[in-house]
This record gives structure tokens, C-alpha cells and sequence, in this order.
């Protein structure tokens, strides 16, 4: 009779029954806490009742019940936030290997992409049994994506990259929200998430319409934009040669260094002179307003394809001196990942 | 009380020391500028109440059918901004706490009565500038005013909205300056820091969190407002500033604002309980000083609010450490409390059925909040009906239940006359069963994935819904209840005498209505408070 | 004399109060919070300009290029002399020299015109220079230290934006303060303040002094970041 009425939605990912577990944890030490308090205050007022010619016992206090209702509540404090921070500790440490999916918001829809290049609105395909790192920005106001049956929710921010990640444990259908209010159809920013055997996703991956991948998009904005005349593949570019440079760290012209990330990849793109590369002058024009944030996501892919570090010394330098990789067998790498 | 009785309307009080607007609009005895103040926040309590009622009515059905989707946004938002800003932050301090602190320390009146006319006035001034902005199409941002969406895209008046909330806030400032300064210089001779009820030591605690909180809230929203007008960059990633800076520096001050609505709620709680049970407070120490310590505490948790909003992952387990410390000191106050029923003589006059609800139902709202302090937890009903479910069981069954409370118990003071003690205890009921009926659903709706600020939702929901809607129209006429018989009460209610209840303190040693001056001699303070020992240990009404 | 400044004293000391002293007492601890209130009033905007030069440390410099040295200089040295022009104005009024209480603060208010002229002349710079925040920001071009030009980063604005609210809103607090300043000259010269009661000239110096205070804040941080003045 009860079953359609849950207290919990689906456990749909690994992280589900850690974060139901200390849910009930808390429940119990919540319901035990309030049933105390009500049955004390119950049980004083029937049994203490004003009577007629008694007298109130008067207590001025108790240092042992003091310390006694200061420490045990304190106690079971610092094991509800050790036992939370634990949860959350795996949550936001996403695991190398996992899967990458790409998740642009706007007013008021959820845009996936794949990195093999297959687009998504308000949907999200995803392989049961795999970890799965979603990196998410937001184009116009501040969303949240939110899966309640995998327990994790992260804001999407404009102008920065966050990530959550999660591994499915069963497939289905399940609810995709926008859980920061983002204006007016805030609500029908909704969406699902379905999780598929691995077999059935790579085939619906490949069952899409063909599309290039996101790195080689991205090659080609990279061209169509006219980057490559000056983040050319040798030394004598007026940028820097953008082979190797991501995932390490980069020098940059204060003296500063900076990690070369998908933020400052963003960044470089869309405010130029805000770090610029040691040995380069600031005469990059800006980008913001003429790419979207799609087609950054696409370039970003496109500067880590080139990323195979065949230089390793690369940080002290503004570019890698030689050996470039293909782009085209990088991006087929990406492919490769999908089994 | 006999002599008393005898000569009901021929001693001069507050109220009938000279009439006409005038004496009012430009009074600066406490007690009137409490009763403005009590007038303005109910009619602002009752504007909320009605957009709380038509958010309750949409959610009636998963399909947004009332109203439109803008419309449902401006309803929330101006629930929250009117209720949290227009009637909760002034509620009990400028009400209750205006009118009692200085009768409670043996004081004329507070330190600067022309500044806390003034208080009232900008009070006016911005509840005024908010009812326009509701009459001109509302704002659609929620109260927390995020920015990009308040600053770039939405379309509805947010610049007015801010800047009602900013002058607003110099109102609540003057309020806690006042309350600072006649704390520490106005006390009555021998009126020690030991001797001082808890009413005023928790009125103390909160006016620090409104003098170091409000400004920086003043400021952020101002900064909004200037970044909305000429779109300068301040919190706009596309010009390199952070949205996640205003929701650092709002929190700064929303989440100690939350014990500024609480604070004085508990210093009700401490007046009604010992009153009503006839005894001393129970560690009386602990509970000064747990109220000192929440308000201390209470600046250093703001981020628990932006756990996945992109901070760091060990800025988060910071803030989550910091926010199970901040609870330590409302256990501590709830078990006083309890503990001080121990044994007692307990009556069932309504602010007592009110302070029965209150620890109850404080108790469910702060241990809710430790699971958003949990950082597992909060990832997933951040942003749901659990927050919403969470903060209305602390903002309404923990506030208002003590507002209630509070206003019964010293209306025969403040007016002269006894409520119906019958209608009393049938709309604490009402208010009770509810509240309950309303806001528990909403913890399981959250759990459940239900997101807040929602307009449709999907059918799973829709059971827990209606019974939250029910719960409301209960809430809503146990509210109204109060409202008439109050009203009634004014007119029709009997004579209360100057000690109805047999309570101790100062505010009851003088006749009621209090005269102007409160006091016809400053009195001498030789015991310490809630020496119910030496008072009659019978409440003779009320039951 | 003697009985003159008891009536004065008398008729000085609202119903509430019990004497002068608590009637000094209490409006010293007001102002006191006041400033408190003040204090973290401004804060918000200080941690705003924190976060956002850690964010772009480098904007911050190109930033402080832009700041005048002299105008700003000469504005602390108009300000801290106020300082003491209102500090011996209270000395003067504790020892009952009304009218020498009324000149220097008179001098005071003086400085504050100094000061806000100053202030005016260089906001005008800015504002010739096209670098006002928003949509009147028309300063699209930097110059480089080798002689080349480029683009300024965008953050650039926001620099300005936190200098002119933050100068702004000092601006705004000198101006309050020198109205303030000059009633209480007025009512220095009309021979309302006694040795026993002039708590009014006290607490407004106070706030003078916080005032000055904030600027010595402002004027490092906007002024003297970047090293070519060094």
C-alpha cells in the first residue's frame, strides 16, 4: 500500500546508499532527540500540573547535566560531520578515469554533448557500470544539476567550469533538474537521464547522426577562426604553440605560473590579456561574444587532444619546440574510449 | 489587584496619556513606537501571508495552472522578502523587545527614543517602497537576489526591491544600536549582568548580529542594484567578476540573520516557561551565554549555504565543521528550557501551550539542520523542499509560535486587557496541527528530489502537496484567529490588573497599561530574575 | 559661570536620563557602534577589492597607474591635518573655548571643501580619461611600457568600479561629516557647550576621525599599488 508513497527516491548510483545511510542515521538520532523532548515536556506538564497550595521545587542548575547535554550532542555532532565529509569526499573527487560528458545550461534547457560529438537537449544517455564526469558551465544565470536518484547535485555557474561526476549502478529513467531558480520556466528546466547497458549506449552512440567529435569540432573552429595563424605548430607563431600545453603548468608573463585547465583555456580565449603567456604580448583580440559556449567546450577538447605530452619540460617554456601531435588521431583516442 | 480593579480607567498610562495622530506619528516613548511597529508588521505579516497562501494553492496540482510560470516567481519572492525582511528580522525585537527592554532594566526609556522613531519611520519608508513594488508588477529574483539572474536577466523592478532592503536594513541597525547601548548604560541601580533576565541577554545577542550583519547585506544589495543600472561588472562573470562573491558576502549576513529572527524568540521562551512553571531558570549561566555564543558562532557558518555552489571542497568541510558548533548552544537552551519544567507548577495559559509547541518544534528545525550541515547529506536536498521545510520549522514554528507566545503574554501589559483564553488555546492548537501538517510533508518532498521555487512539478509529488496545502489553510486560520479576538479583546476583554499572571520582572510591577515613564520611581534591583520562589505559586488565569 | 553651566547642563540632559554622565556615557558607546556598523559597511566593499586582486593582481597594478599620486597624496595630508584640527577642537571645547571650538572646526569643515575638490578634479580625470565603469567606458586602448598599445583587460573596469564606490561612499561620509561639523560649529559660536557638557562636539570628532581613518585605508590601496612612484 505504501509503495507509492517512498521516502526516498530510486538508488540509482554508487554514491545512493552512502548518502541513505547517513540519512537514517540522522533520522534516528533526530527522532530520538524530538521523541525526548516531547515526552519530557509531556510527562513535567500532566505530572507537575499546577495544583492547588503546591509549591515548585526550585533548581538553580546542574553543571553535570549541563556538561552531560553539551558533550553527548557534541559527540554526535563530529559524527555526523566525519561521517558527511566522507560521503562528500568521494563525491567531489572524480576518479581519473572516468568518462567525460559536457553540460552547457541556458535559460531554460540542459545541452549535452559527448565527447565523441553527440548532442543531447534535456536528456542525458549515460552506461550503467562506468564512472562518469560531467563538466558543466552555464550561459546566461547561475543553475544547479540535479539527479535526485543518483544524490548529487552541483550549481552551474556562468564563466567557470564545475564538474560532479557519478557511476551508475541501475539502468532506468530518471529525473534531471534545475535546482538553482534561474527565472521564469526555472520549473521546466527538466530533463532525464538514462542509463543504459553498455552495450545499448554504444549503440546508441553510434546510432546518432554522424558528427565529428567535439576535438575535431573544435579543430575545425580552430582553423574557421583563424587561431592557427598565430598558434601555429612550430616557434615562429606570434602565440603560443598550444601542443602540450594542457595539464601542466604554464609561466606566464608576471612571473606567476598558472595550470592550464579547461578555466584557463576558457579564459585565454575570451580575456586574453589576463595571463598571458611568458615571452608573448598581450595582442590576442578577445573572443567573448563570437564563440559560443558550445564551440569553446569543442576548442577545449581540441587543445587537449593536442595534449599528448611528447615534451615533458614544457612548463618553463611558452611553447612546446617540436613535435606535434596529429589532431586527428587524438580525437580518434576519444573514440576509443567508448566500448 | 483589588484597588487596582477598582479605578480600571482613571490612572494615566502610555495610552491614554494625550491622543490625536500627532501624539503618536510623533511620539518617542517606547512603548507607542512598539505598538506602530506591531500595527506595521502585521499588516506586512498578513502581505506575506496572502503570497504564501497563492504558492500554496498553485502547488495544489503538479501542472502550473493558477498562474503563470512569472507570476508564481513573483509570489515566492515577495513572500520571502516581505516575510523575512518586512516581518520576521523586526518581529519580536522591535515589538516586544522596544516595549520590554526598558520596563525589564528599570529604564524610562531606551537610550535615543528620537532614533528609534526614526527606526520606525525608515521602517515605514521602505515597507512603503516594497508595497509599490508589489503594486508595479513585484520582483521575480527570490529574497536571496542571486545575481546574474537579478542583475542582468530578470525583468521585474529589482532595483526598487534592493533598495527597500537596504533602507530597511538602517532601521534594523538603529534598533540593535539602541538596544546595544541602553543594555550597557540604562539598567537600574543594582541590575547587575547576573541579575538581567534572559529576555534582555538574548535581545543583547541579537542586536550584535544586526549591528555587524545589516551593513554588509545594506552594501551587497546596493551593489546589485548599481550593477543592474549600469552594468559594471561587479558580480558579471562576463566583465571578470564573481556571482559567487554576493552569495559569500548575502549569507555574511542571511545566515546570522536567521538568529536574529531566533534569538528573540528564545528570550521569549525563557520569560514564558519560567513564568508558567514557577521556578527559576534551569542554569540560568548556560543559557545567557549559549545566546552569546549563537550569535558568535553564527558568523563563522555562512558558507554551509553554498556547499555546491563552487567553493572549495575543504572551505566546505570547514564550514560544515563550524555549523555542528553552532548547534551545540541551541541544544544546550533546549534542554534548559525543558529542564526547568522539572518539578515545576505548570499552567496551560496559551503562551504556555505556544512555548510547548515552540521547544518541540525548535528542536525538529534545529536538528534538521544538521543534516544540511552534513556535507553528504546537503548535496543532495540542497536547493529542495527540505531547506524550505528546514527554515519554516525554525522561522515558523520556532518564531512566530514564540511571536504568538510572546504577544499573549504581555498584551494584558501592553493593553490593559485579557484576551479570551478560550480562543487562545483553539488557535495555538490550530497553529500547531497546522504547522505540522504543512511543513512535515516538505522534508519527505525533499528528500524525495522535489526542488524549491518550483512552479509544475512531476506527479510523484503531488500527494505530499495537498497535504501541505491542507496543513496551510489550517495555519492560515489559526493565524487569523488571533488577529479578531485580539482586536476584541480591546474593547470587550476583561481588565487584566497589573500581574495577571503572578510573573516576575519589572515590566509587571508597574499598572497596566504602563504610565509614560513606566516607572513611578526607578526602582532598585536586590534579586536576581525569576525568583519564582518568592512569588505566589498559582497563575490565576489562563486555566 | 558656575551657575550658568548648571543650568545649561540641566536643560541639556533628556527626561530619560538619569544624569549627564549616563546621558555622555551612552551617547559615546552609540557612536562607538555606530562606527562598528560602519566599519563592516565598508567591509564588504574591502572584501570585494581582496578577492577580486587576488583574482587579477596584475589589473590591480594597471589599475593604480591610472590614480593621480599627488591629488591622492596631498587629499591624506589635507585629511590627517583635519584630524587634528578636530581633535584640538574638542580640547578647546572641553576647556570651555567655545569660539575657538567653533573656528577649528570651522578649519575642519575647510579641509573637508580641500579634500572634496580634490576628489571632484580627479574624478573629472577619469572621467576625461573614459574610464567610468559601465556604459560610459570608452577607455579601450593601453598604452605599454615598451611604447605598443593594446587591448586593456576587461577587469579593468571592475577596479574602477570598486574605486569609485569605495572613494565614492568616503566622499559621501566626508560630506555628511562636514554638515555635521558645521552645526556643531554653529552651535560652538551660539555658546551651547560647556566644560561639563560637549559630548556633541566629542562624538562628531569621533566620527570625523573615523573618516580619516577609512581613507588611510583607501589611499594605499588604490594609490600606491603599482611601484612607478617608488
Amino acid at each position: 500500500m505504501f509503495q507509492n508513497l517512498p521516502l526516498w527516491p530510486e538508488r540509482a548510483s554508487s554514491f545512493a546508499n552512502n548518502v541513505d545511510a547517513l540519512y537514517i542515521f540522522l533520522i534516528a538520532v533526530t527522532g530520538f532527540f524530538t521523541l525526548v523532548i516531547f515526552v519530557m515536556i509531556g510527562v513535567f506538564a500532566v505530572k507537575y500540573r499546577q495544583r492547588a497550595g503546591g509549591r515548585a521545587t526550585q533548581i538553580e542548575g546542574s553543571y553535570a547535566l549541563e556538561a552531560t547535554w553539551t558533550l553527548i550532542p557534541f559527540g554526535l555532532f563530529m559524527v555526523m560531520f566525519v561521517w558527511g565529509a566522507a560521503v562528500f569526499m568521494k563525491e567531489v573527487q572524480p576518479p581519473a578515469n572516468a568518462m567525460d560528458v559536457f553540460v552547457v545550461g541556458k535559460q531554460w534547457m540542459w545541452k549535452t554533448q559527448h565527447p565523441e560529438g553527440v548532442r543531447e537537449i534535456n536528456q542525458l544517455h549515460v552506461p550503467v557500470g562506468r564512472d562518469v564526469k560531467l563538466t558543466m558551465i552555464s550561459q546566461d544565470v547561475i543553475h544547479s544539476f540535479y539527479i535526485p536518484a543518483f544524490r548529487v547535485k552541483h550549481d552551474v555557474l556562468p564563466g567557470r567550469y564545475t564538474s560532479i561526476w557519478f557511476h551508475a549502478v541501475k539502468t532506468g529513467t530518471y529525473h534531471l533538474f534545475c535546482a538553482e531558480y534561474c527565472g521564469t520556466l526555472h520549473s521546466g528546466m527538466i530533463g532525464e537521464v538514462i542509463v543504459m547497458d553498455p552495450s545499448d549506449y554504444a549503440k546508441w552512440l553510434s546510432g546518432g547522426a554522424a558528427e565529428d567529435s567535439m576535438a575535431s569540432t573544435g579543430e575545425k573552429l580552430f582553423q574557421q577562426l583563424g587561431c592557427a595563424t598565430c598558434h601555429r605548430s612550430d616557434t615562429q607563431g606570434r602565440g603560443p604553440n598550444l601542443a602540450g600545453v594542457y595539464g601542466k603548468q604554464q609561466l606566464l608573463d608576471n612571473g606567476q605560473t598558472v595550470f592550464v585547465d579547461d578555466n584557463y583555456v576558457r579564459e585565454s580565449i575570451l580575456n586574453p590579456g589576463s595571463k598571458v603567456v611568458s615571452g608573448f604580448k598581450p595582442i590576442m583580440p578577445t573572443f567573448n561574444g563570437i564563440v559560443s559556449e558550445e564551440q569553446l567546450l569543442s576548442l577545449i577538447a581540441y587543445v587537449k587532444s593536442l595534449g599528448v605530452p611528447q615534451n615533458a619540460p614544457g612548463s618553463n617554456r611558452p611553447a612546446v619546440q617540436q613535435g606535434v601531435t596529429a589532431p586527428n588521431t587524438a580525437s580518434k583516442a576519444g573514440n576509443a574510449k567508448v566500448q | 489587584m483589588a484597588t487596582a480593579a477598582a479605578l480600571p480607567t482613571e490612572r494615566q498610562n502610555y495610552l491614554n496619556s494625550n491622543y490625536g495622530w500627532k501624539s503618536w506619528l510623533l511620539t518617542t516613548d517606547h512603548k507607542r513606537i512598539a505598538i506602530l511597529y506591531l500595527i506595521s508588521i502585521t499588516f506586512m505579516f498578513f502581505i506575506g501571508g496572502f503570497f504564501a497562501t497563492m504558492i500554496r494553492l498553485e502547488l495544489l496540482t503538479p501542472a502550473g495552472d493558477l498562474m503563470t510560470s512569472d507570476t508564481y516567481n513573483k509570489m515566492f519572492s515577495m513572500h520571502g522578502i516581505v516575510m523575512v525582511f518586512f516581518f520576521l528580522i523586526p518581529s519580536i525585537p522591535a515589538t516586544l523587545g522596544n516595549f520590554f527592554i526598558p520596563m525589564m532594566i528599570g529604564a524610562k526609556d531606551l537610550a535615543f527614543p528620537r532614533l528609534n522613531l526614526l527606526s520606525w519611520y525608515i521602517y515605514i519608508v521602505s515597507a512603503g517602497l516594497m508595497i509599490y513594488v508589489i503594486l508595479t508588477g513585484g520582483v521575480d529574483t527570490g529574497w536571496t537576489f542571486y545575481p546574474p539572474f537579478s542583475t542582468t536577466y530578470s525583468n521585474s523592478n529589482v532595483v526598487l526591491a534592493g533598495i527597500a532592503v537596504f533602507i530597511n536594513g538602517f532601521s534594523s541597525i538603529l534598533t540593535g544600536l539602541n538596544f546595544i547601548v541602553t543594555t550597557h548604560r540604562m539598567r537600574a541601580p543594582g541590575l547587575t549582568w547576573n541579575r538581567l533576565p534572559l529576555f534582555v541577554w538574548s535581545h543583547y545577542a541579537t542586536s550584535v548580529i544586526q549591528v555587524l550583519g545589516t551593513p554588509v547585506v545594506a552594501i551587497t544589495v546596493a551593489l546589485v542594484a548599481i550593477e543592474r543600472l549600469w552594468h559594471v561588472g561587479i558580480f558579471d562573470p562576463k566583465v571578470g567578476g564573481d556571482p559567487v562573491l554576493f552569495q559569500h558576502l548575502f549569507w555574511f549576513y542571511s545566515h546570522p540573520a536567521v538568529y536574529i529572527m531566533i534569538l528573540p524568540s528564545m528570550a521569549v521562551m525563557s520569560e514564558v516557561v519560567t513564568c508558567f512553571s514557577r521556578k527559576r531558570i534551569f542554569g540560568y549561566h548556560f543559557v545567557a551565554l549559549a545566546s552569546i555564543a549563537i550569535a558568535v558562532l553564527g558568523f563563522l557558518v555562512w558558507a554551509h549555504h553554498l556547499f555546491v555552489a563552487g567553493i572549495s571542497a575543504y572551505a566546505a568541510l570547514v564550514f560544515s565543521l563550524l555549523s555542528y558548533f553552532v548547534a551545540v548552544p541551541s541544544a544546550i537552551k533546549v534542554f534548559n528550557w525543558t529542564a526547568t519544567m522539572y518539578k515545576g507548577q505548570i499552567s496551560y495559559a496559551t503562551p504556555m501551550l505556544y512555548a510547548f509547541g515552540f521547544i518541540g518544534l525548535f528542536t525538529m528545525g534545529g536538528m534538521t539542520g544538521l543534516f544540511l550541515a552534513s556535507l553528504g547529506i546537503d548535496v543532495h536536498v540542497t536547493d529542495t523542499y527540505f531547506v524550505i521545510a528546514h527554515f519554516h520549522f525554525i522561522m515558523v514554528g520556532g518564531a512566530v509560535m514564540a511571536y504568538l507566545s510572546g504577544i499573549h503574554f504581555w498584551w494584558p501589559k501592553m493593553t490593559g486587557k485579557m484576551y479570551p483564553e478560550g480562543w487562545g488555546k483553539v488557535a495555538a492548537g490550530l497553529v500547531f496541527i497546522g504547522f505540522n501538517l504543512t511543513f512535515l510533508p516538505q522534508f519527505v518532498l525533499g528528500y524525495m528530489g522535489m526542488p524549491r521555487r518550483y512552479h509544475a512539478y512531476s506527479g510523484e509529488f503531488q500527494v505530499l502537496n495537498v497535504l501541505s496545502t491542507a496543513g496551510a489553510s489550517i495555519l492560515a486560520i489559526g493565524y487569523l484567529l488571533p488577529l479578531v479576538y485580539l482586536l476584541w479583546s480591546l474593547r470587550y476583554g476583561k481588565d487584566a490588573g497589573p500581574n495577571p499572571w503572578n510573573a516576575i520582572g519589572l515590566e509587571w510591577m508597574t499598572s497596566s497599561p504602563p504610565p509614560t515613564h513606566n516607572f513611578d520611581e526607578t526602582p532598585v534591583v536586590t534579586w536576581e530574575a525569576y525568583e519564582y520562589d518568592h512569588a505566589p505559586q498559582e497563575v490565576p488565569v489562563g486555566n | 559661570m558656575a551657575t550658568s553651566t548648571e543650568v545649561v547642563a540641566q536643560h541639556s540632559l533628556q527626561h530619560h536620563f538619569a544624569n549627564m554622565e549616563q546621558q555622555r556615557e551612552s551617547s559615546t558607546l552609540g557612536m562607538w557602534i555606530f562606527l562598528v556598523t560602519e566599519i563592516l559597511f565598508f567591509g564588504g566593499l574591502f572584501t570585494a577589492y581582496v578577492v577580486y586582486r587576488s583574482m587579477y593582481p596584475d589589473v590591480w597594478e594597471m589599475g593604480s597607474t591610472h590614480m593621480e599620486f599627488w591629488p591622492g597624496t596631498i587629499n591624506t595630508i589635507v585629511l590627517l591635518c583635519s584630524s587634528l584640527t578636530v581633535a584640538l577642537s574638542v580640547r578647546a571645547a572641553a576647556m570651555g573655548a567655545q569660539k575657538t571650538t567653533a573656528l577649528l572646526l570651522l578649519v575642519t569643515v575647510l579641509m573637508g571643501f580641500g579634500f572634496c575638490g580634490i576628489k571632484a578634479y580627479e574624478y573629472h580625470h577619469h572621467w576625461v580619461e573614459g574610464t567610468i565603469p559601465g556604459n560610459l567606458w570608452h577607455y579601450n586602448v593601453a598604452e605599454n611600457p615598451d611604447g605598443t598599445h593594446s587591448v586593456p583587460p576587461h577587469e579593468l573596469q571592475l577596479f574602477f568600479f570598486l574605486y569609485f564606490v569605495m572613494t565614492g561612499l568616503h566622499a559621501l561620509h566626508v560630506i555628511i561629516g562636514m554638515c555635521i561639523l558645521s552645526t556643531i560649529a554653529f552651535f560652538a559660536w551660539k555658546g551651547k557647550y560647556t566644560p561639563e557638557y560637549h559630548n556633541p562636539v566629542h562624538i562628531s570628532g569621533l566620527y570625523w576621525h573615523f573618516v580619516d581613518l577609512v581613507w588611510i585605508f583607501l589611499y594605499p590601496l588604490l594609490y600606491l599599488i603599482a611601484n612607478k612612484h617608488v
